[in-house]
């Protein structure tokens, strides 16, 4: 719960998301589709992520499984080099 | 030609092609031609061979679509729709023993599938749903309000969205075989319409009981990006360029008749037929490169998945319905009156009329308003022949 990364990943959600429930009842493993994230809400999620993190996400990272929970968020961001610790 | 291909040609000249009007001016179920389609084995092609299947391509189907589109539009509707079905359950049913019997079923019954896809309530946005699979000990109970569905009245089997639980976010969604013999369908709205009328699009509350096992297992989600979305713009592609082609093929019989009468005048209607032409060209092209894309992209699933192949898909869709009404309208001022009475041999009225239900059917600004989100994060394609 405390990993930093996991936590700004998090306060994304919270804005970008527009879940069903509040982002303190998903888990780090909960699927997000199911918590009623749209494919329209994916697309701002993914900017909303792309401008806290200054990343941009590569064509293969454009698709629903890697916003499908905050860890397959973690494990892209990972992927693309982003560090854990906060900035 | 394929042995598919030459008797959806025979079934399209011989019976669709003669029972059009009456399909047309009365609203009703294009019964001669399904039955001849089922008879020769058509509406099961897709199947694969370990279900007993020929295991045919996506690409026979837009060939038989377009095939029969030329010929009774709704016929082609309905053979289209009934194929989107059949490659979502050929893709992605599951190990169930209901599910793999069904299968099996397809080809031996040569059954014929409907969709209640679009609901009261949600319109034309067929990633949400209102309605909720209510499970209870391995059986689940469904009440739907569909605005359309098409040939319900004649199908064997209707495939259902709906919430995956009572307490599911609306995108959170499953698709559900239900024999027609397990639904009950209470009609609500006659399909009364400009064009299509064959389709029998009616309105109904649907309600059906059934056991878990005639639920998809993937999320409706994934079966709408993989298979229901490109399938259907791919089929309807199909049908329409045959529709299209149809009211050239009258505008240029027409031209031609001109050009004899009147040997060395080039007729009035050759200018437009020949800008017809290249636009029925291109919207040919773009329904092959978007077959020849999808025919590559479906051994990945993050690939079909994947935003610059949803992007394409529904581009075809925008493109290609809206080419299909110009080129109609095209041939329409090129035959003239002719083209414009009912009883002539170069009319193109019934063509015009179930032309306009491209842009409807899902409607062209809701996938516009899609692809302009989805086109927030679209990448760069620098590589041509990549
Ligand atoms: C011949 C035919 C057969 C059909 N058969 C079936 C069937 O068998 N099963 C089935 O489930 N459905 C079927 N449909 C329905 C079809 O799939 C669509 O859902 C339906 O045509 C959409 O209807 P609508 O225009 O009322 O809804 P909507 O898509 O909700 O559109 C309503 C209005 O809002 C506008 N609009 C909507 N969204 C946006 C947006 N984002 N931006 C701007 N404008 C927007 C549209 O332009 C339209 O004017 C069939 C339709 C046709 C024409």
């Amino acid at each position: 719960m405390s990993d930093p990364l996991k936590v700004r990943i998090r306060t994304v959600l919270k804005t970008a998301g527009s879940l069903q429930q509040g982002v303190e009842a998903i888990r780090d493993d909960s699927d997000l589709h199911a918590a009623g994230l749209t494919s329209h809400a994916t697309v701002s999620l993914m900017l909303a992520l792309e401008e806290a993190f200054d990343i941009e996400f590569p064509d293969r990272l454009l698709r629903r499984k890697t916003f499908s929970s905050i860890d397959a968020i973690a494990e892209a961001l990972a992927e693309i080099g982003v560090r854990d610790e906060a900035a | 030609m394929t042995p598919w291909l030459a008797a959806a040609r025979a079934v399209g000249s011989e019976i669709a092609g003669r029972y059009a009007d009456d399909v047309d001016s009365r609203a009703r179920f294009p019964a001669e031609s399904l039955a001849a389609l089922k008879e020769r084995g058509l509406l099961g092609i897709l199947v694969p061979v370990s279900a007993g299947g020929p295991a045919a391509d996506i690409a026979d189907v837009v060939a038989i679509c377009h095939e029969l589109g030329r010929h009774c539009a709704s016929t082609a509707m309905i053979y289209a729709m009934h194929q989107i079905q059949v490659a979502c359950i050929v893709r992605h049913a599951g190990t169930s023993p209901w599910q793999q019997a069904f299968m099996q079923r397809l080809v031996h019954e040569q059954l014929l599938l409907a969709s209640a896809t679009t609901e009261v309530g949600v319109g034309g946005d067929v990633r949400s749903s209102v309605c909720a699979l209510d499970e209870r000990r391995g059986k689940f109970r469904l009440t739907k309000q569909t605005p359309v569905i098409s040939y319900a009245g004649n199908c064997d089997a209707i495939l259902a969205t709906a919430r995956r639980t009572a307490q599911s976010p609306a995108s959170d969604q499953r698709l559900v075989v239900i024999p027609r013999a397990d639904a009950t369908l209470e009609l609500q709205e006659n399909w009364n319409t400009l064009g299509m009328r064959g389709t029998c699009s009616n309105g109904y509350r649907l309600l059906a009981e059934g056991e878990m096992g005639q639920v998809l297992p993937d999320a409706y989600a994934d079966i709408s990006a993989q298979t229901m979305l490109p399938m259907s713009h791919l089929v309807w592609g199909g049908l329409w360029l045959g529709i299209a082609s149809e009211a050239l093929s009258r505008a240029r019989a027409f031209v031609r008749a001109e050009a004899k009468r009147k040997p060395g005048a080039l007729p009035a209607g050759a200018g437009r037929l020949a800008q017809a032409t290249g636009e029925l060209q291109s919207m040919k092209s773009d329904l092959l490169s978007c077959l020849h894309q999808y025919e590559q992209a479906r051994a990945s699933e993050d690939v079909l998945s994947g935003i610059p192949f949803a992007v394409a898909m529904n581009n075809l869709k925008i493109l290609s319905s809206e080419k299909l009404v110009r080129i109609v309208g095209q041939a329409m001022l090129i035959c003239g009156l002719e083209g414009y009475r009912n009883d002539s041999i170069f009319s193109i009225g019934r063509l015009l009329r179930d032309a306009h239900s491209a842009v409807v059917m899902v409607s062209n600004d809701r996938i516009a308003a899609n692809n302009a989100n989805l086109g927030l994060v679209l990448r760069d394609d620098p590589e041509l022949l990549a």
